[in-house]
């Protein structure tokens, strides 16, 4: 024994968590979904994924590098991969390779390093990068393709996706087509009733395996619950958030879809469709920008459920789920400071317990 | 027997297999003992022996000092050779006065205070007297002198004694071995605290990752009534006394109130144990059993060591270290202090001397919080420590302090959990050290003020009457001097 060391006082053992173990097991449970995905959307998804996550880590490194910080030590941790694959995820499978790029910058210089880096972050960055993309360019962002799996007679072959994802050959007006919530809406505006239009769109049991138009992220809802599932098992997230969302949606959407079933649409298409299992198992339990307490987070998953259906319903994106999240984003610190569970031996009012027969 | 639920805590690994099925050896005496005064909670012991003294096992060595306090006996016969500042087994690294004892090897008893042979027939008022004169602490680790325990039933009405077997903290077993091996002694000592409390129920708890100390604790206590054991969940820090207390009874002990508010008092099975030798035999407490584990020890052992023997001759007993230490713990990993060196002595709150390698302590270098809850959900306390500690790093006590810094009992399961590695336990000792300070100098203040007040209130009255008795005689004077005046004016 060399020397004997006191310089910390206890507990001398730990329990065998990271933060890089959380990364990494997040990321395995975006992997099933993912893989699915690159098969469904071919070759320009996966060079869109490949671009986005890359950039994440070179705009990660660089931002590290610039304040003097260890870069293997602040990539090793796994937060940029899971940024740019988030990211990645919510972006239209065919969109071309600079909104990755862009998004990559929105996400970890403006939403993550500026605030101060990991756990600093007011705002969830790849939601951040998204809406920053979406509101920038409209068109693109929401161009979405109709599955054309790969090694099938409709899918591109390499060649052609690489000039779809670094070059023009999307042609956005004669290839793309609206996604469930984006057909919705706009046959609304059009006068058409949603339970109309719901009977135009992929049937729920599709929408649930995946083989509808949207986001990465957002089809094979199956893969995605799945994977948050796997988040629950192994104790990373816990229900309260993924609940909360999926419960508020789901009772929004059947209460008004009972008064007016020609205004809105069923509770299990607002669940099904759009990026509600991505959002609410991925996006909403982010650590960060999530509040820490479980009643704060059953109150957090309550009004990101409550603000996607009116952001869905009544406002001018089909979908609302990044919307929601940023904004419960910025209540996240309030509700923490209002939600703190109950001290030992204290009422909630943190005065002592009055003993038993005290009056 | 139905239990409660305790919020939170943690899982670790409990490490207690390579000392679970050792049974307690006893350590052949050392040459020389080092017993310090300070061994429990409170004043420290006053020597009552000089340097040349012979003396004899069990003979009293230092007097207690005050109402806590606790005294400090033999554990074998020899001759006191100093009285010194030794190193004390504290992180701390100070030093405080050591009786040194030279043994004979002869390990002559002294005369001894006569057992009783039915406690029970005696005053509780004098059970207590004799646990003090025995010099029995709290054995589990708190030391807290066990006497000023037993007289709690004195000033409040108890219903039961709860007997701490948790045994919580990872790779101790030696609450568990006394528990397998003198389960009728601890049975017996039990009932003696209880019936010095005043206490009609006795419960033995203990964590379910031990059977054969349930079993064993059921048959000896299968022909009293009124003692129950119960099997409690493996769960940290159930041997926690509030945590304790609520598993079992389902009360919660109010915030600046103790455990026997709500009726229920609570012992270690240790305690228990050496309580029983006091009452039965008249023997004070002079040795303890004490666990020696983790990875750096070669051969690990449940050793009952005579108090004062030196850390590095128990180790040595137990094989030595192999290999790299990194941390050398008294106590368990959880809750124990490092110790500054293996020459330190082993006193009474020494349950467990453990040698970490790296792979153990599983140290790594704290990173940026990631806001996970993780230490919200499994704090037993019902605090946020995340948000303590970002208070405690601004030097923000009092935001600290109202949101329940105070409350923390310690137990480490935040820091244990944190997959930052953030060393937050250490934030909130450092708060609690400072804000006790503060509130020391704080009364310090007001007691200074209290005087001064009272002082100036005096100095005021004096002044006061010496005026009223100068104007008293003024007017007298005047009175004598002027009678026409008087006379005008009412003319």
């Amino acid at each position: 024994m060399t020397a004997v060391l006191i310089d910390k006082s206890g507990p001398f053992t730990h329990a065998p968590t990271s933060v890089q173990k959380t990364m990494t097991t997040v990321l395995l449970a975006l992997a099933p979904a993912t893989v699915f995905n690159a098969y469904l959307f071919g070759w320009p998804a996966i060079f869109l994924f490949i671009v986005t996550v890359g950039s994440c880590l070179l705009v990660e490194a660089a931002c590290l590098q610039v304040q003097g910080r260890s870069v293997s030590g602040g990539l090793s941790d796994g937060s940029a991969a899971l940024t740019g694959w988030l990211l990645a995820m919510s972006l239209p499978p065919w969109a071309p390779w600079w909104t990755g790029l862009l998004g990559a910058i929105f996400a970890i210089v403006l939403a993550k390093h500026v605030y101060g880096g990991l756990g600093q972050n007011v705002f969830n960055p790849a939601m951040v990068a998204r809406v920053a993309l979406l509101v920038s360019f409209p068109v693109q962002m929401t161009s979405f393709v109709a599955p054309k799996p790969l090694f099938s007679g409709t899918a591109p072959g390499f060649a052609d996706s690489l000039a779809i994802t670094f070059g023009s050959a999307f042609n956005l007006d004669t290839m793309s087509t609206a996604s469930a919530l984006g057909l919705v809406k706009t046959n609304l505006s059009l006068g058409i009733p949603a339970s109309q239009s719901v009977g135009n769109t992929p049937g729920l049991v599709d929408m649930l395996l995946g083989f509808h138009p949207g986001s990465m992220g957002e089809t094979s809802g199956l893969l995605i619950l799945a994977g948050g599932l796997f988040l629950m098992w192994r104790r990373i997230i816990s229900w309260h958030i993924p609940v909360a969302v999926i419960g508020t949606l789901f009772v929004m959407g059947t209460l008004f879809n009972t008064m007016s079933p020609d205004r809105f649409t069923s509770g299990l298409f607002q669940v099904l469709s759009g990026a509600t299992f991505l959002g609410a198992f991925f996006i909403a339990t982010d650590y960060v920008t999530s509040p820490v307490s479980k009643q704060g987070q059953i109150v957090f998953g309550i009004g990101v459920g409550l603000m996607t259906w009116i952001i869905r319903t009544f406002a001018g994106y089909p979908e609302g789920m990044a919307f929601a999240v940023l904004l419960m984003n910025s209540l996240a610190p309030i509700i923490d400071h209002h939600l703190r569970p109950r001290v030992f031996g204290r009422t909630r009012q943190g005065e002592p317990l009055p003993l038993k027969g005290d009056k | 027997m139905k239990l409660f639920p305790v919020r939170g805590g943690v899982h670790p690994e409990y490490r207690k297999d390579r000392t679970a099925e050792c049974a307690i050896v006893a350590l052949p005496m050392p040459e020389r003992l080092f017993l310090p005064l300070q061994q429990h909670i409170g004043a420290p012991a006053s020597p009552v022996v000089a340097p040349g003294d012979q003396v004899r096992k069990g003979q009293l060595l230092a007097t207690a000092q005050g109402a806590v306090s606790a005294p400090v006996h033999a554990p074998t016969s020899g001759t006191i050779v100093d009285i010194a500042d030794c190193l004390a087994p504290h992180p701390s690294g100070m030093s405080q006065k050591t009786i040194i004892l030279e043994t004979d090897g002869k390990d002559e008893w002294a005369d001894l205070p006569a057992g009783l042979d039915d406690p029970f027939a005696v005053d509780g008022k004098e059970i207590g007297k004799r646990v003090a004169a025995a010099g029995i602490v709290g054995l589990g680790g708190a030391t807290f002198p066990s006497s000023v325990k037993l007289s709690l039933g004195t000033q409040k009405k108890l219903e039961t004694l709860l007997l701490n077997g948790a045994e919580c903290e990872p790779y101790l077993t030696c609450d568990d071995r006394v528990m397998r091996e003198y389960a009728s002694e601890v049975v017996d000592g039990a009932r003696i605290m209880a019936h010095a409390l005043g206490t009609p129920k006795i419960v033995v708890a203990i964590e379910n990752n031990k059977p054969a100390a349930l079993k064993a604790m059921a048959e000896a206590s299968s022909a009293f009534t009124n003692v129950t054991v119960v099997g409690v969940p493996v769960q940290y820090p159930m041997g926690s006394e509030r945590h304790l207390c609520q598993a079992i009874t389902g009360l919660e002990t109010p915030a600046r109130m103790l455990t026997a508010d709500l009726g229920v008092v609570v012992h270690n099975v240790g305690t228990a144990r050496a309580i029983h030798q006091a009452i039965r035999f008249g023997r004070p407490l002079l040795s303890r059993v004490v666990t020696v584990s983790g990875g750096a020890v070669a051969d690990a052992k449940n050793v009952e060591v005579p108090l004062g023997t030196m850390v590095s001759e128990l180790v040595e007993f137990c094989g030595g270290l192999r290999g790299e230490a990194k941390r050398l713990i008294s106590g368990g990993p959880m809750m124990g202090n490092p110790l500054p060196a293996l020459f330190v002595p082993v006193v009474k709150g020494t349950c467990g001397i453990l040698a970490l390698t790296a792979a153990e302590c599983n140290e790594a270098p704290p990173g940026p919080c990631i806001r996970c809850g993780t230490c919200v959900t499994i704090c037993p306390c019902g605090l946020v420590p995340v948000e303590m500690a970002a208070f405690i790093r601004k030097d923000n006590l009092e935001a600290a302090q109202r949101i329940g810094v105070m409350d923390c009992v310690s137990c480490g399961s935040c820091s244990y959990i944190c997959p930052s590695h953030i060393p937050l336990v250490q934030y909130f000792n450092y708060a609690k050290g400072a804000i006790n300070a503060k509130d020391r100098e704080a009364r310090k203040q007001d007691h200074i003020k209290v005087l001064v007040e009272a002082h100036n209130a005096r100095l005021e009255k004096a002044a006061a009457a010496k005026k009223a008795a100068a104007a008293k005689a003024a007017a007298a004077k005047k009175a004598q001097s002027t009678p026409t005046a008087d006379s005008k004016v009412s003319a």
